[in-house]
């Protein structure tokens, strides 16, 4: 039996970000009171302890923070995916997030490379947000 | 208060390291556990704290005190920081002894980490305990350690100029130390050539920079400074320990700064109260389930500079001999991976009494110990036989 690809299961917290994700809107929580933008979603802003939250949208560019190649799928969902590039994204508003960088050879990818945000629908309920480098951008 | 001097090691207890113990992980533990207390020659009633671990199918407080027939137990305890527990259980344990709680409190971990539930087959149990993980990394392939291990290694290779090939000298001089040790698992010798050809598996990380699998389990026993003279052994006086935990202390992607991790955050506190500097030190026993993590370590700790541990590696700083002898029982990259850190531990101990055998420093001195677990908890401590 193979097991299929972890899917997202929100939490209270993190309801809002898959909702958006839905309708291929990035968003970030963001603290009412301080305007500290929170990634992963908390029931508490870290900075103030409020938990009056808005959804702010981001722009969806920001470059890769590091990155690893998976050449061996540990979990047998990615067994077809495998070689591709696992990265952290720093988004241009400044939170950082793990996601793919796809469309591109996992060799090519470098920290520092700008990138883009691109959904991917194939995953299930919750698209996923994944990131293609920008083409001419210097990295 | 605080904890220079206030607290010994005086007995450990190895069962022997291998890919199929042929025991449950109940019956590692109680061998273990009856080992140190061998070790340290003193009876089982007189064990009056036990810390059981978070891994594996072992036993339980009450457990232990039922197959040991322990009669008066006045403190137990259990952390849940993975691999950092061997460690972060020695800051518990000399907290309870320091503070007259319990006079010999035994900790211990193990488990068929091979033959059993093995570490690399471990996606699902990360999505299980790490709720950001699952929710947000995992879908995206990120769900073994690797991953994220890796993720920190290739930032500083990025930052320092690290090299696959200073990676490799960790792995290298690691297996010439479990040549050494009748009781590691992996004694082949190892080139830097056999290393570079090693496949990458999550890249950076090659095959021979992640750490073995293995059956056993390991213990150790701290006493009160009064207490250790029951101890037939010459006591390894802790010096100094404390632990650290990153921000974000579950995800690596999230935190400020993904390079500080606990290690680097408890290492002046331990340093402070041991009351030396780390270029004091003879030698290390550095938690290192990945080569790269010695070289951070090396530097979270103040012993190098940031960026020059891999020239400092590369140069034989850590073999024994070098400036600094590292994981002189071959590690968790040479030796096994089953006891969340108690091996290094123990080790230490063997240092610090210079029973080590062909292991043994030449130099006499504090020796620290290093502990790190799930994404970044650690411990330090520093041990001396003065």
């Amino acid at each position: 039996m193979t097991l299929p690809k972890p899917v997202p299961q929100p939490t209270e917290a993190s309801q809002p970000f898959w909702e958006a994700c839905r309708n291929h809107e990035l968003r970030i929580q963001r603290c009412l009171e301080c305007g500290t933008l929170i990634h992963y979603p908390k029931l508490r802003c870290p900075q103030d302890g409020s938990d009056k939250f808005e959804w702010a949208k981001m722009s969806g560019k920001g470059e890769v923070h590091s990155y690893v190649v998976a050449r061996r799928a540990f979990h047998p969902g990615f067994a077809e995916d495998v070689p591709h590039v696992v990265a952290i994204i720093e988004l241009d508003e400044g939170v950082r997030l793990i996601s793919n960088v796809v469309g591109v050879e996992p060799e090519s990818v470098k920290i520092g490379t700008s990138v883009t945000l691109e959904w991917d629908d194939s995953s299930g309920e919750y698209p996923l947000p994944k990131f293609r480098p920008i083409e001419g951008a210097d990295a | 208060m605080n904890l220079h001097r206030k607290a010994a090691v005086t007995g450990i207890g190895e069962t022997t390291y291998s890919k199929a113990s042929g025991m449950t992980d109940r019956q590692l533990q109680l061998q273990a556990v009856e080992r140190a207390i061998a070790d340290a020659g003193i009876e089982r009633h007189d064990i009056d704290g036990i810390m059981p671990s978070a891994h594996g199918q072992g036993f339980t407080c009450e457990g232990f005190s039922e197959h040991l027939g322990l009669r008066q137990l006045n403190f137990s305890a259990t952390v849940h920081f993975g691999g950092a527990n061997g460690l972060t259980s020695m800051h518990t344990a000399a907290l309870a002894v320091a503070s007259g709680a319990a006079r010999h409190v035994i900790v211990v971990a193990g488990r068929n980490g091979s033959s059993g539930a093995r570490i690399s087959g471990r996606p699902q149990l990360v999505q299980a305990n790490f709720e950001a993980t699952r929710e947000f990394e995992s879908p995206f392939g990120a769900n073994v350690p690797m991953h994220f291990y890796g993720l920190m290694a290739q930032r500083y290779m990025h930052l320092y100029g690290a090299t696959s090939e200073q990676f490799g000298m960790v792995a290298v001089a690691e297996r010439a130390h479990a040549a050494l040790n009748d009781n590691a698992l992996m004694r082949k010798p190892m080139t830097l050539e056999d290393h570079q050809a090693s496949k990458f598996l999550v890249e950076p990380l090659r095959l021979f920079d992640c750490c073995i699998e293995s059956d056993g389990a390991a213990a150790y026993i701290v006493s009160a400074a009064d207490a250790a003279r029951d101890s037939q052994n010459k006591p390894a006086w802790i010096l100094g320990v404390a632990e650290g935990h990153p921000d974000s202390p579950t995800s690596v992607a999230t935190r400020p700064d993904m390079l500080r991790t606990g290690v680097g955050i408890a290492a002046p506190r331990a340093f402070g109260i041991a009351g030396i500097d780390p270029s004091e030190l003879v030698g290390a026993m550095l938690y290192d389930p990945f080569t790269f993590l010695v070289l951070m370590q090396l530097e979270a700790l103040g012993y190098c500079k940031p960026g020059e541990a891999g020239p400092f590696v590369a140069s034989g700083g850590i073999a024994l001999g070098g400036a600094l002898p590292t994981n002189t029982h071959g590690g968790l990259l040479s030796q096994a991976h089953s006891t969340a850190g108690i091996n290094h531990i123990c080790e230490a101990v063997r240092q610090v009494r210079g029973n080590a055998g062909k292991a043994q420093i030449s130099r006499q001195g504090p020796i620290v110990v290093t502990g790190n677990g799930d994404f970044g908890d650690g411990a330090v401590a520093i041990l001396s036989a003065d």
